[in-house]
């Protein structure tokens, strides 16, 4: 069982910090973390190791110092890592990452057959849960995403049972292998790194690959020219017209200012008095 | 949408007036993907086709729903509830392998579509199947994907949609275009966009069209179905009335507070991404971009600073009251009324106001 896990480096959100003057989002010092989401797809990809035996890769594509987050993975227990960073990749949207991703995992299968790829579901900087899909589409393999639980893997006859959250309820699927997972968050828990694993982090190797190395020829596929879509403008959203009435009173006590404010709201927009009154009923 | 923001293209700065490549100029008209499980249709469909039909008329085309199901009259029904919401005309592909979702024959039979038909916009919801057929048909079509928007427009000039969402972590808001490929597309989440009136004397054109697989040539099988247990689950997109605490409640203990003044206004208690992340409640509570949109008639956030993440899934509230100990907190600039204090003494009062509001409205009534 080879099962490689897309991992993606993504800035701290509660680290972030907006400039005060030009509005852009402030990303030097701010402390990066593998993507929350996707460790509960490396979580996923170890336990079925635990139970399998086999293989587990974790890939990334992004600049040098994503290194780290694959370094991390390691000390979670992943037996190897690969890097994608080149600078035609740079500007990549979603199609041209998944574009990128397809390719290194091409070249991971030739050293190893991949039987699963895993993901997180989404990401939380882009939030697009697009890469996913994208990979799978561009693999040829069987899509499962948001999928909640792995109910059974049958290794000998190439199939997976799985539990996928759907609108309004869970659908069972059964698949055929090799497939591509996006593994929903909250089912497990990421085990604590190990201090042989640990170690064996800060010496691993990571594989870093140009887009040579992860078999790209046509790098009209990558980065800003394999990428259809293009940010055309950065705007502050429009403030309402009028700003929040603060509700003021002579005491400026909660009580008094809670009645203050119960009596204009009802004053200005009788159907939210309605609206409460009706729960009186 | 760009994966690596600090990578993200510059705007096109010229002033060169953009020409539509020849080949993609025969994309005409705006889809939406008429989503539908056990039956009923998602309300997002209908959200999106009343959008569509500003943006059709802004563009001068058709607005067309995309059917998809297994044979018969509910499958067809659904073609008349897009007529009813706006669409002039429906694609319909009725087979019995469309029974559930799954990812294979619903990507085979909207791409399909797309290929034959050439809409120059299509929309899907962001739900978790829109999510899923997006990726996959945006991939499969090599064209661009935005997702999660908040706002939708169109550039007359060069007929380009201009997708909007808010950027990561800050207080901004993005537009993303696919500029030389054909279709547009874009997901929006559920609630963000307003529902269109219903008017069933709207009538349109069926389309027909077939799905060309047999079962066999299918991987993926759906053994089973399990329903969610709705009683027991949050409802925050519907509810009327929502109260919200945010990281400025402090403690988990202090989230007594919101959940009390719920209690009296029997409503639905909501959180921002901070507070869903530390656990003080579940993940179906989180309000925001990447949790749940609302349109409550009354919103009351106690303790949240207003940061565009939380703001996009709440400001379309009809009214919004804010408690914040900071009168500079972004949420006081839209918000309706603000009360600039302690949340932890504002909302044992607040409540006490509304209980003794009700008291007085059940001896009058």
């Amino acid at each position: 069982m080879h099962i490689v896990v897309c991992i993606k480096q993504v800035p701290d959100s509660a680290q972030i910090r907006v400039h005060p003057v030009t509005n852009t989002i402030m990303r030097q010092g701010v402390p990066t973390i593998v993507n929350p989401y996707d460790l509960f797809a490396l979580e996923e990809a170890l336990r079925i190791k635990d139970q399998y035996g086999g293989r587990v890769t974790v890939l990334t594509m992004g600049p040098p110092m994503a290194e780290a987050a694959l370094r991390k993975a390691i000390s979670y227990g992943a037996d190897d890592a690969v890097l994608v960073t080149d600078r035609v990749f740079a500007g990549s949207d979603t199609l041209a990452t998944s574009f990128a991703l397809a390719s290194a995992i091409k070249q991971i299968n030739k050293d190893m057959p991949v039987d699963l790829v895993f993901t997180g579901k989404q990401t939380i900087d882009g939030d697009t849960a697009q890469v996913g899909p994208g990979v799978a589409k561009r693999l040829d393999m069987q899509l499962l995403t948001y999928v909640s639980k792995i109910r059974s893997l049958d290794i000998e006859n190439k199939e997976i049972v799985v539990e996928r959250r759907s609108e309004g309820g869970v659908q069972v699927l059964k698949t055929k292998i090799p497939s591509l997972i996006t593994v929903l968050e909250g089912n497990n828990e990421m085990r604590f790194a190990t201090m042989a694993n640990m170690f064996r982090a800060a010496r691993y190797p990571v594989k870093i690959w140009n887009k040579d190395a992860a078999g790209i020829e046509d790098i009209t596929k990558t980065g800003l020219k394999g990428s259809p879509t293009v940010v055309s403008k950065v705007f502050a959203p429009t403030p309402r017209a009028v700003k929040a009435e603060i509700i003021q009173c002579e005491s400026n006590e909660p009580k008094d200012l809670s009645v203050t404010l119960l009596t204009k709201m009802f004053t200005k927009f009788p159907k939210i008095e309605k609206e409460i009154s009706k729960r009186a009923a | 949408m760009s994966e690596a923001t600090e990578t993200q293209k510059p705007a096109p700065t010229g002033k060169k007036k953009f020409e539509l490549d020849e080949r993609l100029k025969a994309y005409k008209g705006i889809w939406v993907f008429i989503e539908h499980e056990r039956g009923v249709i998602h309300p997002v469909s209908l959200e999106l086709l009343g959008e569509g039909r500003k943006l059709a008329d802004m563009l001068g085309v058709e607005l067309a729903g995309v059917v998809m199901g297994p044979p018969g009259d509910t499958t067809r029904s659904f073609c008349h509830e897009a007529f009813f919401h706006g669409a002039n005309l429906c694609y319909l592909v009725e087979d019995a392998l469309l029974t559930d979702y799954r990812n294979e024959p619903y990507t085979k039979g909207l791409t399909d579509l797309v290929n034959k038909y050439q809409p120059e916009i299509l929309f899907l919801g962001a739900t978790t199947l829109g999510r899923d057929l997006a990726g996959s048909v945006a991939t499969t079509l090599k064209t661009g994907l935005t997702a999660d928007c908040t706002e939708l427009n169109v550039d007359l000039d060069a007929r380009s949609l201009l997708a909007s969402r808010p950027t990561f972590g800050g207080s901004l808001l993005c537009t993303i275009q696919t500029l030389n490929y054909r279709p547009q597309m874009a997901t929006v989440r559920p609630r963000v966009m307003a529902m269109p009136e219903r008017d069933a004397s709207r009538n349109g054109r069926i389309i027909e069209d077939k799905l060309g697989m047999v079962e066999s040539s299918i991987i993926t099988k759906v053994l089973e179905f399990i329903p969610d247990e709705m009683q027991d689950k949050p409802q925050l997109p519907f509810a009327d009335i929502i109260v919200s605490g945010g990281r400025g409640m402090k403690k988990p203990e202090n989230f007594k507070l919101i959940w009390d003044l719920a209690a009296v206004l029997g409503a639905e208690v909501g959180a921002t991404r901070p507070v869903v992340q530390a656990g003080w409640v579940e993940l179906d509570r989180q309000v925001g971009q990447s949790g749940k949109t609302v349109r409550p008639k009354l919103y009351i956030a106690a303790g949240i600073s207003g940061a565009i993440q939380h703001r996009v899934g709440m400001d379309a509230s009809d009214v919004i009251i804010a408690i914040n100990n900071d009168p500079n907190a972004p949420i006081f600039d839209f918000a309706h009324y603000g009360i600039v204090g302690n949340a932890m003494t504002i909302l044992p009062a607040l409540t006490e106001a509304f209980k003794t509001h009700l008291a007085m409205a059940r001896k009058a009534g």
